[in-house]
């Protein structure tokens, strides 16, 4: 039991704990689960003369909660890397140590960025939060999330590119 | 304790995040090449634990422990649903990353996601800087 926790957790262990925190955040913070808003949230902050509407018209202090929530994903990224893992594999690719690795990174994190503010959601807010609301908008958003990744998979394999 | 309960929120949602290795790009990769079942597995059954909190929250207790009444504000369903999300996926395959890994990957020493992370601000702010010209 001991050692099986320092093993990644199987689907039906950790699947239903991540189903968790939607309560969580709806009964002890009124909240309802996203990630993705961090973004504007950020952007809001380190621009605060930007007169882009998207940005000036968000009150960034009165929703400084997400700020504490992805400070928090740092931290439990941390701990279970480090303290609850006893052999913690690479997150990513190797190719990643490279020009054409970084800058795949930085391309794929606009398409991310951009993507998730158009939507108005990601994999926790639409996917996870939306679709246990049962939200129409998030099973649109959910399905056109697969088609793109599917899409990427299929050109990546046609293609022969490597990643 | 204001802000600070949402820390440790967060900490709980990366802690599970990543032992469940969904911020792991080959697995991402693997799930969009369907070599293993395990990435829909872990996204259905945490819907089905959400969907039956919110379900039960909403028909027993629609307020918070603190007696503050609660609602959950719905998103609209627009273009930028459709053609939004698309982008996104396709970003989620080309880093193997969603939003909420990019973060715990910081944590778990990948620094390498700073990249990402860099990115997908550059790609929010270019989202306020196009939002006028942009269908809804």
């Amino acid at each position: 039991m001991q050692d099986a926790i320092f093993q990644p957790w199987p689907w039906y262990v950790s699947g239903p704990l991540i189903g968790l925190v939607v309560p969580m955040l709806l009964l002890f913070g009124g909240r309802s689960l996203g990630i993705s808003s961090s973004f504007r949230h950020i952007c809001a902050a380190v621009l605060p003369k930007s007169g882009l509407a998207y940005l000036r018209d968000y009150d960034w202090k009165a929703s400084a909660w997400n700020l504490f929530f992805v400070a928090g994903l740092v931290l439990g990224g941390a701990i279970a890397t480090f303290l609850l893992s006893s052999h913690p594999a690479p997150l990513l690719p190797p190719s990643v140590h490279s020009v054409p690795g970084t800058l795949r990174l930085l391309g794929g994190g606009v398409l991310i960025g951009f993507g998730t503010r158009y939507a108005a959601g990601c994999t926790s807010g639409h996917s996870i939060m939306g679709l246990s609301n049962l939200q129409k908008a998030s099973l649109v958003a959910t399905l056109a999330f697969f088609a793109g990744g599917l899409s990427a998979a299929l050109l990546f394999k046609v293609a022969g590119w490597e990643l | 304790m204001g802000n600070w309960k949402f820390l440790c929120f967060g900490a709980y949602f990366g802690i599970v995040l990543t032992k469940a290795q969904v911020i792991s790009a080959y697995k991402i990769r693997a799930m969009f090449l369907f070599r293993e079942p395990d990435l829909y597995l872990i996204i259905g059954s945490a819907v089905a634990v959400g969907a039956l909190s919110v379900f039960l929250i909403k028909r027993f207790h629609p307020s918070t422990v603190s007696g503050e009444p609660l609602t959950i504000q719905g998103k609209a369903l627009n273009k930028g649903t459709l053609i939004g999300g698309f982008l996104f996926g396709l970003g989620w395959f080309i880093t193997g990353t969603c939003p909420g890994p990019i973060y715990a990957q910081i944590g778990s020493g990948e620094f390498f996601a700073f990249f990402t992370l860099a990115g997908a601000l550059l790609g929010a702010w270019l989202f306020a800087l196009l939002k006028p010209k942009l269908p809804e």
